[in-house]
């Protein structure tokens, strides 16, 4: 067998955890090698001793040729541009030591040409969404000309015509002999890209299986070790009741005329492509930015939101779809993070926090959510992405929100995580909250909605009851312009 | 926990050249125990201040000259009657006056840092150090580069013995308390770890903001009104880079420059470890030159070990 990485028993323990036990895997050239497995799983620990990171405790790797990684995360520098991102450290030089900024940008265009990315070499990475940025740590990545190439949630950020034109990327790479080792937690995206699928849990490789053999429904069984009942539990009913009314409200140059009503005990979905101003519009409501025009009501009341804290104050919650650069505390403690929207009349006297109380009901929270947690004062950074996301829920529900505004809630999170995530949703709408969710899961979007809004470029393209959403429809919708759904490839044009 | 290790072992390295070179103990000297403490106790009132300000991801350039401008504001309303007094009608005031007339003068000058930051976004370290120049500048303007000598015998008592020593043991209670305890320090931290996730939880930021700058420039004010008493006097050149060795305890103390992280226990050790130093050189008689240069290296030293020793705990 022609394999270009080889990973024999490889071993690693941090204080308290053995994160990889005696895990091997095997990746043949000309593949695209899935690795899965729930957050904490091990996937991480290992792509990082790949990549030369970390040195295993025991075990031995065997890489022929290079390896380059994609990160999660974005490593890019803002306010440098394109061309200088991808050639950082390798930037072509002139006679006397000076970067050759024409052969700079001869370079980067042609890389990307090649990828077949619309991107200005000289634009700065700040201006481009977050799509772009994904391409561009894509395009980064391929330019060291790696063999074996890790890509890690490379379509967390990206909304269907762009992960088309990922996964085409992905098959040129394996018909040119390379190898993808391919983290994801979207189900679809192995069965349409993998040729095999290896599961880690618990630091443990559980199983190894050509794609083709395994269906949807065992590799759930063996990523959570126990059967998943009803992916998506939807037990809420809507009432009669409108909780937030929304009429032609604008916001110059980003959206126009978005109306909609959400009830009591509805989950209203949000569906569109990326830079469908989905995001704004919920940042509208919260306070965040000023609308040009239109009106706000809360159970039938005109409201004005000039701030969060008056979104707040009027029973409205928000979790935002980026938990590392509006959602969480990083250096605080899981506690300090549950607990800062709670800071008022019920926990504090005059000024002084009631430590005993706020402590209980913080501990109580973090058991409903079962976040994975040694203790309250844990730093929240030492916790994993889905556990990170409940704490932030738990954050909202403190506040007892009438409505709740969330932005792509299961975002980098796992299977078990999902789920849980997904039926705390329901229970809250069961409850009668008034449930807002942007998605760009369509399985979420489609599972969890009663009614289904969507959105295209600052409007709102129509609305789907939930029994008449599928996926055809919501693309329609969502994709009206031909070309850009024809081609399926990136289109700046579209995107903020 | 590290820091206080290199308190430690700082005070023991004196202890040990003491007796080798001057045959007599450091630490064991309730005077010189006193002294150290007392010649840095307004700094460590501004260190407080700007732990604070550290805090929530911003810095404060201003102390050191706010605390020059609140010296001779305060000064020229606590002179006896003489020929030379600043306002001949306003003498022999009750001490009251020209300590709030101090206090104030902080506390408007913390409040233009804070308006600054907070609205018109300009980075903190362009805005206070535009008040840091301003307020040097406004110090010098007051009496035409004059000093304000003769004051009032009520007044310079607050700057003497131990009890610029009590006033900063008090100020560390009180804001050790404040920011552990109450939702101020909750809002604090917060706003340092991440600001705009603290504005969507609810907090109103730049309100926030402007109220820790003004408690910042009202401890600077309360240095301003120390420093004069206990000179008996206000010069325009009172404080001169005492915001320096303020950030220096405070980041010696563990209080990262990043924001979110650090604690006021901290802040009093680093100033604690800055006193000790000079006390310590002058003890063992070192050249006053080659104080200030070992003194930078013990900074970025104190630093790098606290760093190394964090990292450690955490992985």
């Amino acid at each position: 067998m022609n394999y270009l990485l080889e990973v024999d028993r490889v071993s690693k323990a941090f204080p308290g955890v053995l994160a990889l036990d005696a895990v091997s895997m095997n990746v043949r050239a000309g593949s695209v090698h899935a690795l899965m497995g729930e957050n904490g799983a091990g996937k991480s620990t290992l792509m990082k001793i790949i990549a030369g990171l970390y040195r295993p405790d025991s075990g031995q790797i065997t890489l022929r040729g290079r390896a380059a990684m994609i990160h999660q995360e974005l490593h890019l520098m803002p306010s440098m541009t394109v061309a200088e991102n991808i050639w950082i450290g390798r930037e072509p030089l002139t006679w006397f030591g000076f970067v050759d900024h024409r052969a700079l940008r001869q370079r980067t265009a042609t890389l990307l040409a090649g990828l077949d990315i619309d991107v200005d070499p000289e634009e700065r990475v700040c201006d481009l969404p977050i799509a772009g940025r994904q391409l561009i740590e894509i395009a980064r990545a391929l330019s060291y000309d790696a063999d074996v190439l890790i890509m890690d949630e490379p379509t967390s950020a990206l909304s269907e015509p762009e992960v088309a034109h990922l996964f085409r990327l992905v098959a040129d790479l394996k018909a040119r002999g390379k190898a993808v080792i391919y983290i994801t937690h979207r189900m679809a995206e192995v069965f349409r890209i993998a040729d095999e699928v290896t599961v880690l849990r618990d630091g443990k490789a559980v199983g190894c299986e050509a794609a083709s053999r395994l269906d949807r429904d065992q590799l759930i069984t063996m990523m959570v070790g126990r059967e998943l009942k009803g992916l998506f539990p939807k037990h809420n009913t809507p009432t009669d009741r409108v909780s937030l009314s929304v009429r032609g409200l604008s916001l110059d140059g980003t959206f126009a005329d978005v109306s909609f009503d959400v009830r009591a005990g509805e989950i209203l979905g949000i569906a569109g492509l990326v830079g469908s101003r989905r995001t704004e519009v919920a940042e509208t409501l919260f306070g965040l930015r000023r609308a040009t025009s239109g009106e706000i009501f809360v159970e039938g009341r005109p409201v004005e939101i000039g701030s969060p804290a008056a979104a707040i104050e009027l029973g409205m919650a928000f979790l935002t779809e980026d938990r590392k650069l509006t959602g969480l505390l990083l250096p605080l403690s899981v506690q300090e993070n549950m607990e800062i929207a709670v800071l008022d009349g019920r926990f504090v006297t005059m000024g002084f926090v009631n430590e005993a109380p706020l402590a209980a009901t913080c501990g109580e929270m973090a058991g409903m959510l079962r976040v994975k947690t040694r203790s309250l004062l844990q730093p929240v950074q030492t916790l994993s992405g889905g556990n990170q996301q409940k704490v932030l829920v738990g954050r909202w529900l403190l506040t007892s929100p009438r409505i709740l505004i969330l932005d792509e809630p299961t975002r980098g999170v796992d299977v078990g995580a999902k789920a849980e995530i997904h039926r705390l949703i329901s229970n809250l709408a069961a409850g009668g909250a008034a449930i807002v969710m942007i998605s760009s899961e369509m399985p979420e979007i489609l599972g969890m909605s009663d009614r289904v809004m969507v959105m295209r470029e600052g409007r709102v393209a129509g609305f789907l009851e939930g029994r008449n959403a599928d996926q055809i429809a919501v693309m329609k919708l969502a994709a009206n312009e031909p070309r850009a759904a024809r081609s399926g490839c990136w289109a700046p044009g579209q995107i903020d | 926990m590290g820091i206080f290790l290199v308190l430690a072992g700082i005070v023991v390295l004196f202890e040990l050249v003491g007796w080798s070179v001057r045959g007599a103990s450091f630490l064991f000297n309730a005077q010189r125990l006193l002294v150290m403490v007392l010649q840095v106790s307004i700094i460590g009132l501004l260190a407080i201040g700007v732990t604070q300000v550290i805090l929530t991801g911003g810095i404060d350039l201003s102390s050191g000259s706010v605390v020059a401008l609140s010296a001779m504001i305060a000064a020229s309303l606590a002179q006896t009657a003489s020929a030379r007094a600043v306002f001949p009608s306003l003498v022999d005031l009750p001490a009251a006056i020209p300590i709030a007339a101090g206090l104030a003068t902080g506390a408007a000058a913390g409040l233009v840092n804070g308006n600054l930051v907070a609205f018109t976004r300009i980075p903190p370290f362009i805005a206070t150090l535009g008040t840091m120049v301003t307020a040097r500048g406004l110090a010098r303007y007051y009496t035409r580069g004059q000093p304000v000598s003769m004051l009032t015998e009520s007044y310079t008592r607050i700057g003497e013995g131990a009890l610029p020593v009590v006033i900063f043991v008090a100020a560390a209670v009180v804001f050790h308390v404040l920011l552990r305890y109450t939702r101020y320090g909750k809002y604090t931290y917060a706003i340092g770890a991440n600001a705009q996730a603290a504005r969507i939880s609810g907090i109103r930021v730049d309100r926030h903001l402007v109220l820790v700058y003004t408690v910042a420039g009202l401890l600077s004010g309360l240095g301003g009104v120390m420093t004069s008493a206990r000179a008996a006097s206000g010069q325009a050149g009172m404080g001169m880079t005492y915001e320096l060795d303020a950030i220096a305890a405070a980041v010696i103390g563990g209080t990262s420059l990043t924001g979110g992280i650090g604690r006021i226990t901290g802040t009093v050790i680093g100033t604690v470890i800055l006193g000790v130093m000079t006390s310590g050189f002058t003890f063992i008689g070192f050249d006053a030159y080659i104080q200030d240069i070992v003194k930078g290296a013990v900074i970025v030293l104190a630093v790098v070990i606290d760093r190394y020793r964090h990292r450690d705990a955490h992985t």
